[in-house]
């Protein structure tokens, strides 16, 4: 079992949601991020999403896209960001990490350096925007044949007969989009999202995450309701936009804002 | 050195995924995915219906105008002083420019499946242009992304556009071109996909665009077999086009692909030229990579990161190319070259002082390279240059560089 899904299980097994934080790596600078990642779990993650700059990030609104500019002005590349996590895992062997980003640096890399690489790492799931499974056939046997899970997005347009076959070629979960957009825009629609993810918990045993227009404990525990766990990006991003400066004040931010959402998630437990 | 390509082998591309051998495909976010495979099925039921091919070639025929002459260019010809050197004149399209033949049929497309609002994204402006027009004609809502610099380059199309009605966004992110123009039109139709038609407007983007703005611009080809037989009597020895994300080109030399005897060249912007790294030359000096939802050519860094590119030409400043292009590369059916931002002012110059005809920046670079080929041909033989659009959008740019204020 990889540990995504002993920690989905275990979460399971307690009732409870989980919390899934999104920073991208290297912002607000590479030496940074390592740092954050812990903050993020002594403030409640129980899975990291850490994103990998990239120079045209099509599926991110303004807050996302301009975290990557701020990455790679100082050229955090995908091995940096694969070294991170091997340095996280000095201090935390539990907390899953998932890779998520675009296609073209892990192509510029090579998939079988890649996949080696972050098997190494201690990676344990790799969720990339414009891959959709149909096109991801060469590089599933190479993640599979090192335990590393392909994670893939599931949208409010996605037939039943898709999000069966996405379904399929997912482990560890599934990654629910909330609404039509891009990441950072507040159109989500509680009521929606539930109806949908209903549905596709009829269509698959895999656990539900809910990313896309979580910002606070109420939409967290809202969304958190209906799913498996509820991932949280935009939010997180635009505060280390605003305290990049002091690193201390942008850990208690982080924190401060984590904190509630653990809470609500939690309190749904009982 | 060229393979021979068969009918059989061609229409098998680009296969049911949209790929053309390794490149090609469809890599978007999953809100998209949907969206595509019904306009990839919708496509492909049109393009076998007499009645949407019949208003296509109507359109063509009363509202753009084409056939666009084939002129044989007789005082460049002797003064060059080699091959015959001829012009497929796309620059007297309606709105002056081979983009129209495009913005034409996806419009139409986005009328049978019901669409109201339209969004492209523009280099030049001249894809804008041919865009804001058809839906002026055809009262739909028109919203164009623009980078920032080519705001400012291609002024007079950004004034067209509104004066048409289309609202124009300045793209401020990345690189202020076209590749963020792209990102921008992408984000947009994310959010909006239910009711908002993307008429891309080059050959490049997630499958079925590739396939469906080659048939479009195929036009170009098709009449120019059929000129050349009737002007000259035979088929060209080589055609010329510039490449930007390709569109003009592969529309000329589709339906060429299978006479071997026709030698074609797509010439890309080779800016401050190729060894500088400040160019827009991804098939010359790029490599595979995955951008704006197909497997290409690319220039990137060896991160993966997109670089930024340079052309004086705003509709050739992109970092990527068609996923056609990069397999007729590959399988080195087509050639392709580069010329210099200079060199390809000289061809304007020398086209608008010996033949009266003013090139768009973009065909300026076909034309430079034309000449220097055509020098080193027989007397007998046939260059046929696709002069792709009219350079009326660029004397502003051209007055700058020589140092003129209009
Ligand atoms: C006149 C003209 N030619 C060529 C191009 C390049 O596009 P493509 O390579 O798709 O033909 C443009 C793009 O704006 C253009 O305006």
């Amino acid at each position: 079992m990889s540990r995504i899904e002993q920690v989905l299980q275990t979460l399971k097994g307690q009732g409870r949601k989980a919390l899934i934080p999104y920073i991208t790596a290297g912002d607000p600078h590479p030496d940074k991020t390592v740092e954050l990642m812990h903050t993020l779990v002594a403030a409640g993650a129980d899975i990291i999403e850490l994103g990998v700059p990239f120079s045209d990030p099509m599926a991110d609104g303004p807050v996302i896209a301009l975290a990557c500019e701020r990455a790679l002005a100082h050229n955090t590349s995908l091995r940096q960001v694969i070294a991170m996590v091997k340095e996280f895992r000095k201090d935390d062997g539990r907390t899953p990490v998932v890779l998520m980003g675009y296609l073209n640096p892990m192509e510029a890399m090579g998939y079988e350096a890649f996949a080696d690489a972050a098997a190494d790492a201690g990676i344990d799931g790799v969720l990339t925007v414009d891959l959709p499974p149909e096109e991801a056939e060469d590089v599933a046997p190479l993640f599979a044949a090192r335990n590393l899970d392909p994670i893939f997005l599931l949208a409010p347009t996605t037939t039943d007969e898709r999000i069966r076959a996405i379904s399929e070629h997912s482990s560890g979960y599934v990654y629910y989009v909330s609404f039509k957009g891009v990441t950072g825009a507040a159109k989500i629609d509680v009521d929606e999202v539930a109806a949908k993810v209903g549905h596709i918990h009829e269509l698959t045993a895999l656990p539900v995450g809910v990313g896309f227009g979580i910002r606070d404990a109420e939409t967290a525990a809202a969304v958190g309701r209906v799913s498996d766990g509820v991932i949280v990006g935009s939010v997180l991003v635009d505060t280390i936009a605003r305290n990049q400066a002091d690193t201390d004040q942008l850990k208690r931010a982080l924190t401060d804002l984590l904190h509630p959402m653990r809470e609500a998630l939690d309190s749904l437990a009982s | 050195m060229s393979v021979k390509l068969t009918e059989e082998m061609l229409s098998a591309l680009p296969d049911n995924r949209g790929h053309f051998g390794v490149f090609g495909g469809r890599f978007v976010s999953e809100t998209l995915m949907d969206s595509l495979m019904i306009l990839e099925k919708e496509y492909l039921r049109l393009k076998e219906d007499p009645e949407f091919q019949a208003a296509f070639d109507k359109d063509l025929a009363h509202y753009v105008g084409r056939p666009s002459p084939l002129y044989f260019a007789e005082r460049l010809t002797r003064e060059t002083g080699g091959a015959q050197i001829w012009l497929k004149r796309e620059d007297l399209n309606h709105t002056g420019a081979h983009k129209v033949n495009n913005t034409i049929g996806q419009a139409l497309l986005a009328a049978f499946l019901g669409k109201k609002r339209i969004i492209a994204e523009t280099g030049a402006g001249q894809h804008g242009v041919a865009t804001a027009t058809v839906c002026a004609r055809l009262g739909l809502e028109c919203h164009v992304f623009m980078g920032a610099e080519d705001v400012q380059r291609q002024a007079l199309n950004v004034y067209r556009m509104k004066l048409l009605g289309a609202q124009v966004h300045a793209v401020e992110s990345g690189t202020r071109t076209l590749k963020d123009a792209m990102n921008d039109a992408m984000r947009d139709w994310v959010s909006n996909v239910d009711d908002t038609f993307y008429i891309i407007g080059t050959v490049a983007g997630p499958h079925p665009y590739p396939l469906l703005v080659r048939d479009f611009q195929a036009v170009i080809g098709r009449e120019l077999r059929q000129q050349a037989l009737e002007q000259a009597g035979k088929l060209p020895d080589a055609l010329v086009a510039c490449v930007g994300g390709g569109s003009n080109a592969i529309g000329m030399f589709y339906p060429f692909l299978t006479d071997e005897s026709v030698e074609l060249y797509g010439v890309e912007a080779g800016g401050h030229g190729i060894e500088t790294g400040e160019h827009a030359a991804p098939l010359c000096a790029g490599r595979p990579g995955v951008l704006h939802g197909n497997r290409t050519y690319l220039m990137e860094d060896e991160n993966g990161q997109i670089s930024s590119t340079h052309s004086v030409s705003a509709g050739l400043d992109y970092p990527g190319v068609g996923p056609e292009h990069a397999w007729l590369k590959d399988v080195g059916r087509a050639n392709y070259v580069s010329v210099t931002d200079e060199e390809a002012l000289d061809g304007f110059r020398t086209l608008t002082r010996v033949e009266g005809i003013m090139p768009a920046l973009e065909s300026s670079h076909a034309v430079a390279y034309a000449l220097k080929l055509a020098a080193t041909m027989d007397k007998d033989q046939m260059v046929v240059i696709n002069v792709s659009g009219r350079g009326d959008k660029d004397i502003h740019t051209i007055a700058q560089i020589d140092g003129i204020e209009i």
